[in-house]
């Protein structure tokens, strides 16, 4: 065998060349060295973490406490470090991109075109698919068992496949900073733009199956999440007296399990047309790529709901507990929500308008579209309403909700403008459009995933996160978001496309100047939430909460200690009415000793979910680069991983009853020693999670 | 993509001539949105979305107005801080309150859907303007990463310079010979697909002669920037001037000319044909001639 052949067997398509810190060094124009210098960094960070844990020793501890786990709360606090590391590359590709566009009116400013585009789409792939929906799954998996009194989600198992599905795909949008190139398609990624005959590089490949991996990763998280809500709710816990969050999840859970097959079928679709040279969406042999439009925005549109309805139900948590006050309007909420989730797979339309359909088609889709204004409408009224009459306090959480609906309703206003399909005619495809989905996606997922990720934190690690730089975080992320963004509405209504490495008219450049500032700004945001995380650890001991409820909170969550232990209740929780625990409290029935404790069975440690996602993932790189045996070797071990679970039958271990009653009391002691503060004192050291209530 | 090309787009003339219409704008004295549809609108279409953006931007303030007084007001007189405010910890609901959050939104979409279905009819691009008044037809191929227009009628192509005489109807049949593509011109009238192997429409006129330019929105690779046309409305007499000048040159558009200028390229400056077969769009349409980012990819050898 000549070398070229080994070559290729052991390598697919890859050559030295396809390194950007090759490229780098053969021709470094700033473009090339930036694009070299991430790849550096990205390694390097990757090799300080790997030294790091090795020098702490860490990797077993890791690997039983955490990577292996099935418990629900290591699995959402392990998606949303995802989420973290991922949207650190977002938000720097989002600085980049702004300084890029603010330097390049008639100038070449510092990218390349080439490299632009990559930057447009690993920052749209990354945050909706590698930020906003492994917060949505981490937030949901935490918090929703806790909220209907369950031990863990229905299939702890596939919560973990879930998992590392997302991790792999992550993983793939990362290596592919370092080897080749990513898709220059944008996040939607549009054939034929992404077949072969315009794109036949490794770029659209990676995205496919980071897609790919994605979109199964939410469909089974979203199967798991609906059967969860439908059968482990405990005793008394009706659907009329579900938490809002619950609710809300058990929506998005569905619209998971409907919207994301159109887009795993949209992906391998494409996939076959460049793989196994079929026709789907080529221009040619009969392929159509209106199929694709369609079949993205099948998903796509729900997509946005899926993004948006977790947040609506942490606004409405949040809202209620830091106005000490029951949520105004619960009944109209959940159907709000319901009618939302509905109303969602009928508007998908929207996202094409100008695709040269009939007026009538346009017409339903736009009036479709606008009636989801009406329940969404109603969600701003219902958190307006509950604080009504409430004791408002300003914390972190609460500051983002009501920046949120002020902000939020500013989208609605431009949706608005946009599903008028005569004026979507002038704004399609323009920065008016970017300005728009920023203006939900930004306020409305993730001032909402912040909120969610601060409110229920002491849950999880037992201590508060220090309010100062909270609070800090939010000015970066309020002024941010609008310096950043308002002026985009500007330009896009002036005709400034979208995606566009250049601009050529002068009158942009203040605009683009005042949108990069933002950009810095929210940057800035970012790296407050950072130290808010870093200086609360520093202070984690007058900021601990082991009682486990220091914000006076409603649900059930709040009622067992923090951090929460393993098997979540001592005892299943029964339920009388809406609010529980805050009834519990009123009526002098908290953290009381159950009569009778019983053994607790629960989920084993299993490596089977790991093995699955990453060998899924390294299969997909040799996809990637045509590297044959390696998708032959790597699929195998996930298959095998993925049958071997099928027959293993020591799942569970049994936690004894009396050490869990050994524990509970030990933390009704805590509690009963504890002093029950006041709401003045919430963010004082002696708040360990005591409430007095009702004060 | 090459290097090469990317040379190309920063030598672009195209954009240059942009970048000179530019400054003329400004003197005209309104800043950037002088170069969108809602302060300088150029003709009937573009006039009429600006009469809808005005007219749903009214119903809008019905939308964000009671948001930006209750919300701030509510979180601030209930802050915890005021104990004077009054204090109802259980209550959560009031069916007046329930009908003034309900019913207000629906009254407005009712509203809003209403103006929606008219403008939506009246402003299909499909739709002639003047039924009367025959529209100059021209055939607009979208290509990587130029305009080429042809004119049936006066047998004459452009690249990436439409020309068009103020006050008549145009109507535009729009195919692509790449990828999809999106035509916007931002003071004129917009937007609409062009797709390989599919034929879409677009109605619009100008009112007054000048400069105005066109553009693709939808990304289409490393010459997007300067994928823009310039657009000139002449008066009737300059226009017809126009048409006999472009006809007496002796460049021809036949299908090797095609396959050349539907390579990937960015144009240096427009370029105009005195004569093409009339049957090169609909054989365009159909997909009958090779397209040149084919052959391009043959001879390269590259695949990106």
């Amino acid at each position: 065998m000549d070398s070229g052949l080994l070559w290729h067997f052991l390598f697919g398509r890859f050559v030295w060349g396809d390194l950007p810190v090759v490229k780098a060094w053969q021709d470094p124009t700033v473009s090339n060295v930036i694009a070299g210098g991430a790849g550096v960094i990205a390694v390097l960070g990757a090799l300080s973490a790997a030294a790091l844990i090795t020098y702490l020793r860490a990797w077993r501890y890791l690997w039983t406490e955490w990577f292996t786990s099935l418990d629900h709360k290591k699995i959402g606090i392990m998606y949303i470090c995802l989420a973290i590391v991922m949207m650190a590359r977002g938000v720097i590709e989002a600085m980049l991109m702004r300084l890029q566009q603010d330097l390049a009116v008639n100038a070449p400013g510092i990218l390349s075109p080439d490299h632009f585009a990559q930057f447009f789409s690993t920052h749209g792939t990354i945050m909706i698919f590698f930020v906003a929906m492994p917060l949505i799954s981490g937030l949901i998996n935490f918090a929703m068992p806790l909220q209907i009194g369950a031990r863990d989600v229905a299939f702890p198992f596939l919560n973990s496949v879930g998992l590392w599905l997302s991790i792999g795909g992550a993983g793939l949008v990362m290596v592919s900073l370092v080897i080749g190139e990513f898709s220059t398609g944008g996040w939607s990624g549009y054939p034929p733009y992404t077949e072969l005959a315009f794109n036949g590089g490794e770029g659209p490949d990676y995205w496919i199956w980071a897609l790919t991996m994605s979109s199964l990763s939410a469909m089974l998280t979203g199967i798991n999440f609906a059967v969860t809500i439908y059968k482990l709710r405990c005793p008394g816990m009706q659907w009329m007296r579900l938490p809002l969050f619950t609710w809300t999840s058990l929506c998005t859970a569905i619209l998971m399990i409907f919207a994301m097959p159109p887009l795993t079928v949209a992906t391998l679709l494409l996939a076959a047309d460049r793989y196994l040279g079929m026709h789907f969406f080529t221009n040619d042999a009969g392929g159509n790529m209106m199929n694709y439009v369609n079949l993205f925005w099948l998903f796509g549109h729900p997509e946005v709901y899926i993004l948006i309805l977790p947040s609506f139900g942490i606004f409405s948590e949040v809202v209620s507990t830091f106005s000490s006050k029951q949520l105004y309007g619960y009944t109209s909420l959940v159907v709000a929500t319901m009618v939302i989730a509905i109303l969602s797979f009928t508007v998908w339309l929207h996202h094409f308008f100008t695709m040269g359909q009939s007026a009538a088609i346009n017409s339903f889709f736009g009036i479709a579209t606008m009636l989801i204004g009406i329940p969404t409408g109603v969600k701003i009224y219902n958190w307006a309403w509950t604080m009504f009459r409430g004791r408002v306090r300003y914390t972190a959480p609460m500051l983002f909700t009501i920046s949120f609906m002020i902000t939020f309703v500013i989208g609605g206003v431009s949706g608005i403008i946009l599903a008028t399909p005569s004026l979507d005619y002038m704004v399609h495809n323009t920065l008016f459009l970017v300005a728009h989905f920023h203006n939900m996606l930004i306020p409305g997922t993730l001032y909402g995933l912040m909120a969610g990720c601060q409110y229920w934190f002491p849950k999880a690690f037992g201590f508060r996160l220090a309010e100062k730089w909270g609070r800090i975080a939010v000015f970066f992320w309020v002024v941010g978001f609008y310096c950043a963004f308002m002026p985009l509405y500007v330009l896009g209504a002036a005709g400034a496309p979208r995606r566009t490495v250049e601009f050529t008219d002068p009158t942009f450049r203040p605009w683009l100047f005042i949108a990069l500032c933002g950009a810095l700004l929210i940057f800035a945001g970012f790296a407050s939430l950072a130290m808010q995380v870093w200086s609360s650890y520093r202070q984690r001991a007058s900021l601990t909460c082991p009682v486990g409820d220091p914000w006076d909170g409603r649900g059930l969550e709040w009622s067992i200690p923090a951090p929460a232990p393993e098997y979540n209740f001592a005892t299943i929780p029964q339920v009388a009415r809406r609010d529980a625990f805050y009834w519990r409290k009123l009526n002098d029935g908290a953290y009381k000793p159950a009569d009778h404790y019983r053994d607790i069975e629960m989920p084993k440690n299993s490596a089977c979910g790991v093995l699955f996602g990453l060998g899924l993932a390294i299969a997909f790189f040799g996809l990637v680069w045509h590297i044959w045996w390696m998708v032959a070797v790597f699929g195998l071990i996930a298959v095998i991983a993925g049958l071997a679970r099928s027959f293993m039958r020591d799942l569970h271990e049994i936690i004894p009853a009396a050490k869990i009653e050994e524990e509970h009391r030990d933390w009704l002691a805590i509690a009963g020693a504890a002093t029950a503060v006041p709401r003045v004192l919430e963010e004082s050291p002696i708040n360990e999670g005591l409430a007095i209530c009702p004060e | 993509m090459g290097t090469q090309l990317r040379h190309h787009l920063l030598a672009s003339t195209t954009k240059r001539d942009l970048a000179s219409v530019a400054p003329l704008l400004l003197l005209s004295g309104c800043g950037t949105l002088s170069s969108g549809f809602l302060l300088h609108p150029a003709g009937p279409v573009a006039h009429a979305e600006r009469h809808v953006a005005v007219l749903v931007g009214l119903v809008l303030i019905f939308v964000w107005l009671p948001v930006f007084l209750l919300v701030p007001l509510f979180a601030w007189h209930y802050r915890s801080a005021n104990t004077k405010a009054a204090y109802r910890p259980q209550w959560g609901f009031s069916w007046i309150l329930e009908v003034l959050i309900w019913l207000p939104p629906t009254g407005i979409v009712v509203l809003l859907a209403a103006f929606l279905i008219h403008y939506t009819i009246v402003l299909d691009p499909y739709r002639p303007l003047a039924p009367n008044d025959p529209p100059l037809e021209i055939q607009v191929v979208a290509l990587d990463w130029k305009w080429l227009f042809l004119y049936p009628a006066q047998h004459i192509a452009t690249v990436n310079e439409l020309v068009v005489p103020a006050g008549q109807p145009v109507h535009f049949d729009l195919t692509s010979g790449t990828v999809m593509q999106s035509l916007l011109m931002p003071r004129l009238a917009g937007q609409i697909y062009a797709m390989d192997g599919m034929r879409t429409q677009l109605n619009f006129q100008i009112a007054h002669a000048g400069s105005y330019y066109g553009e693709n929105t939808q990304y289409n690779g490393d010459g997007f920037a300067s994928d823009k046309f310039v657009i000139q409305a002449l008066s009737p007499e300059a226009f017809a001037k126009w048409i006999s000048q472009a006809q007496a040159s002796p460049a021809v558009l036949d299908d090797r000319g095609y396959q050349e200028l539907s390579k990937q390229s960015v144009l240096k400056a427009p370029q105009e044909f005195g004569h093409f077969k009339s049957d090169l769009f609909s054989r365009i349409l159909a997909q009958r001639i090779t397209p040149g980012y084919l052959a391009q990819h043959h001879e390269s050898g590259n695949h990106g």
